[in-house]
């Protein structure tokens, strides 16, 4: 299989790290190989949280600046912030519901607007693929699960060596009861976004 | 049942790095382990304290990182597999007993892990502990990969054993924080109780017995270093003239450069996972074999010195280049394309340059920096402080969430250079500069570093307000207990440690209680030690809510809303407390529904009383 590297931003608190584990075990399960890198600590107090997925014949599981295939986007600034991280020909899945930081309400600089934000992105990238994921995961059932909606955006692409129906079964076999019917409603809400619009 | 207790060898399991060393450590059979949490090395402690129910293996958060050196040390002395965890900067704090242990050595065998943290992720410098085995002489071993971080866990208790010294295993935060597929190997059962047997002429050290037992650690370094030369994964891999030696996550660094530059055939790898003492012969036929070298190190340039002085003792003519000449730096972490660029320009290589997207365009973004969270309790006592003491107070901080005052708009931390700084350093502004001084400590950094500097004060009558934030936990590194919590939330069955009584024993006489939550009363306290002489004490009591969350403690409150007919926009909530729960809408504030916990810090701040419960 061709090697892929996929780098997620978000927001402290977003569920970043919740998809970029279960992406990997997906791949796991088969048979592909997968690195996974995570930043814990300090930057969960709602600061910046990247993490990267590696699937293929790769050793670093980091991914370096104009490296990515893909980058998921959880808020459209970050998505903006961490657009360097995709190589000239990559792939962008973005939500687009803003989550402005404490300092603009603080008056510490202005959030750009969210068209300005998309109109930028489309011209660094080969696509962008770009929904209202907040309003995706309302419609499941549960604002919690937008990073499911994200993870269906990206397994959408149909990029990647893991098809819709494993990762499922990955989401299936590592989501506690009472949250699953939300998530697998979100995942498919976020599947439709992108699925075979390539 | 734990997945880390699975006794499935062969199969396997997608791991944490962290989870992988722990992992490690109970398929040697580990029966002892002692930490202080600290970001990387947190999570190799939790899956002890979340198992410690399902097996015999003794398990404990010591209030420091000397504590739990001295706790393993006991536990190793008598014979039981130990195992110590700690962030970088807690080798410096363990740093003493580690240096004498080194003489006495260990019975049973012990690991000590060190995870250092290059590029600063969440630590207050970036130290390379390597100098840490160079100083105390012990053996050190650098896994690379997951299931490397699991396999020499598991045999650095062996290697501890035959040498009879402790084992560093030393990691960095992308190891730790690394996730991959690791093979389970068997497991071996833990003995979790001996008979310790008397040689005090071996472990008492009084000049005497430290004269001969420092003649007993070099000879030990010696066997050692054999172990090391003939350690199966130091290895030299490839036969060609572009010499490259990396240690840790640099390795897979290297090997992803050589991949992407197709110069494996004109390579020769050479991977050091026992990498103290220097393995000098397989150094040697490494450096013979090669006509230049490129040592590829995080941090300080440990490898690429001692080679150059094997190099230099051999009389060898070969080329090292390593920091600044091979255009490594000594700051922060590498990635696999600044290693790419440096094995390049070394072996001057073309590789066609990708390029990146060209983000020169993109407008300047508002920071998104770590906030202390919406209900968070810390808020509520800055707000009150701040009201009785202003902002010309000189404000030594310490380590943890509540560091995060130094933002605007709480801007209220002046000093930190480490754990328990805060009340020690207080003392020396107290009495050297104009200003008063209100110094903040957390409930666990307290306990692992604070009581002392507090003795100190007291003693030396120093004079200054010491607020203690008792949030009931240690939240920045994950909510683990410390001896001030409350036990039974989390079925922690431990001793409670009152930290009013410590305070009081330590000869505080004027000390207060406070709830930040209920603003005016808190203010009316903190008033009162404005002008008390000497040390006070400020105890601000609430429970950290995401743990509350957690571990259920408390039921739910109702969140509040910005009732749009009163509200005047004096924006008090917003100018002066910063809750990521509170945002603009266009010019009317409101609060995410979502986000507030309900904790009414700024229904009491709004001059207008605007905000309420819904």
């Amino acid at each position: 299989m061709q090697d892929k590297r996929i780098v997620f931003v978000g927001v402290g608190g977003q569920g970043n790290l919740l998809i970029t584990r279960l992406l990997g075990e997906a791949a796991l399960a088969q048979g592909i190989p997968a690195l996974v890198s995570e930043i814990h600590g300090m930057a969960q107090r709602g600061g910046v949280v990247e993490s990267a997925v590696v699937l293929g014949n790769i050793n670093s599981p980091i991914v370096a600046q104009g490296e990515a295939d893909i980058l998921v986007g959880f808020e459209p600034m970050e998505t903006l912030r961490a657009i360097g991280k995709v190589r000239k020909n990559g792939l962008v899945v973005t939500n687009t519901a803003p989550l402005p930081p404490f300092t603009v309400s603080i008056g510490q600089g202005t959030y750009p607007d969210p068209k300005h934000i998309l109109g930028i992105l489309c011209e660094k990238v080969r696509q962008v693929f770009h929904f209202d994921a907040k309003a995706r995961a309302e419609e499941a059932g549960s604002l919690q699960s937008l990073n499911m909606v994200l993870l269906g955006g990206l397994i959408g692409l149909n990029e990647l060596p893991i098809t819709p129906e494993a990762m499922k079964a990955t989401l299936k076999a590592n989501t506690r009861r009472s949250f699953l019917e939300a998530n697998l409603k979100a995942f498919d809400l976020g599947l439709e976004q992108t699925w075979l619009k390539l | 049942m734990h997945k880390l207790l699975t006794d499935s060898p062969g199969s396997g399991q997608f791991l944490l790095g962290n989870e992988a060393i722990a992992r490690g450590a109970i398929e040697a059979g580990v029966a002892f382990v002692t930490c202080y949490p600290g970001t990387p090395s947190s999570e190799i402690p939790l899956q002890f304290f979340q198992l410690t129910r399902e097996t015999d293996i003794y398990f404990e958060y010591s209030v420091n990182e000397k504590v739990a050196l001295e706790v393993g040390a006991g536990a190793a002395a008598t014979g039981l597999r130990t195992l110590v965890t700690m962030k970088h900067v807690g080798v410096n704090v363990a740093a003493d007993p580690l240096m004498t242990l080194a003489y006495v050595g260990v019975k049973g065998g012990m690991v000590i892990v060190t995870a250092d943290d290059p590029s600063l992720f969440s630590s207050q410098n970036e130290q390379d502990n390597r100098y840490y085995a160079r100083l105390s002489g012990l053996p050190m071993l650098e896994p690379t990969t997951i299931q490397e971080l699991k396999d020499l866990t598991a045999r650095a208790f062996e290697l501890s054993e035959s040498l009879k010294l402790p084992v560093l295993l030393r990691t960095t935060t992308r190891l730790n924080h690394m996730r991959g597929s690791v093979t389970l190997g068997p497991m071996q059962a833990a003995i979790t109780k001996k008979a310790f047997e008397k040689d005090p002429f071996n472990t008492v050290t009084v000049p005497a017995v430290s004269r001969r037992l420092h003649r007993v650690l070099l000879s030990r370094q010696e066997q050692a270093l054999a172990l090391a030369e003939n350690w199966e994964a130091n290895q030299i891999i490839g036969r060609g003239a572009f010499g490259l030696v990396g240690n840790g996550m640099a390795f897979n660094y290297i090997l992803d450069a050589v991949n992407d530059l197709n110069i494996k055939d004109r390579t020769s790898l050479l991977k050091l996972t026992f990498s103290h003492p220097l393995p000098r012969d397989l150094c040697l036929q490494f450096l013979k074999q090669v006509e230049t070298v490129l040592v590829v190190e995080e941090l300080e340039p440990v490898l690429e010195q001692e080679l150059k002085a094997l190099a230099y003792d051999n009389g060898l003519d070969v080329s090292i280049l390593g920091k600044n000449t091979g255009g490594l730096s000594r700051l922060f972490e590498y990635n696999p394309a600044l290693v790419r660029q440096a094995l390049a320009r070394a072996f001057g290589l073309e590789f066609p340059d990708p390029g990146t997207i060209d983000d020169s365009d993109i407008p300047d973004l508002p920071q998104r920096p770590p906030t202390l969270c919406a209900g968070c309790p810390h808020r509520a006592t800055y707000y009150e402080i701040k009201q009785v003491y202003g902002e010309e107070t000189i404000y030594p901080t310490d380590i943890g969430c509540y560091t995060l005052g130094l933002l605007p708009p709480i801007s209220m931390a002046d000093f930190l250079i480490c754990m328990g700084s805060s009340v020690s350093s207080a003392c020396g502004f107290a009495q050297a500069a104009e200003q008063k001084t209100v110094a903040f400590i957390g409930d666990s950094t307290f306990f692992h570093s604070g009581v002392t500097g507090l003795v100190n004060a007291v003693h030396n009558r120093h004079n200054f307000t010491l607020v203690i934030l008792d949030n009931g936990t240690t939240a920045m590194t994950g909510h683990q207990p410390h001896p001030g919590v409350d036990g039974r939330p989390i079925d922690w069955n431990r001793h409670r440690v009152s930290i009013e009584q410590m305070v009081k024993g330590c000869g505080v006489e004027d000390v207060h209680v406070i709830k930040p939550f209920a603003v005016k009363k808190s203010i009316e306290t903190i008033r009162s030690t404005l002008d008390s002489p000497g040390v006070s004490v400020i105890i601000s009591q609430e429970i950290c809510p995401l743990f509350a969350k957690s571990a259920k403690t408390a039921k739910a409150k109702k969140p509040y809303f910005v009732d749009p007919d009163r509200c005047r926009n004096h924006r008090d909530c917003v100018r002066l407390l910063a809750c990521p729960a509170i945002y603009l809408d266009g010019e009317q504030v409101r609060i995410d529904e979502a986000m507030c916990v309900g904790c009414a810090l700024c229904a009491q701040v709004c001059p207008e009383k605007a905000i309420r419960p819904i």
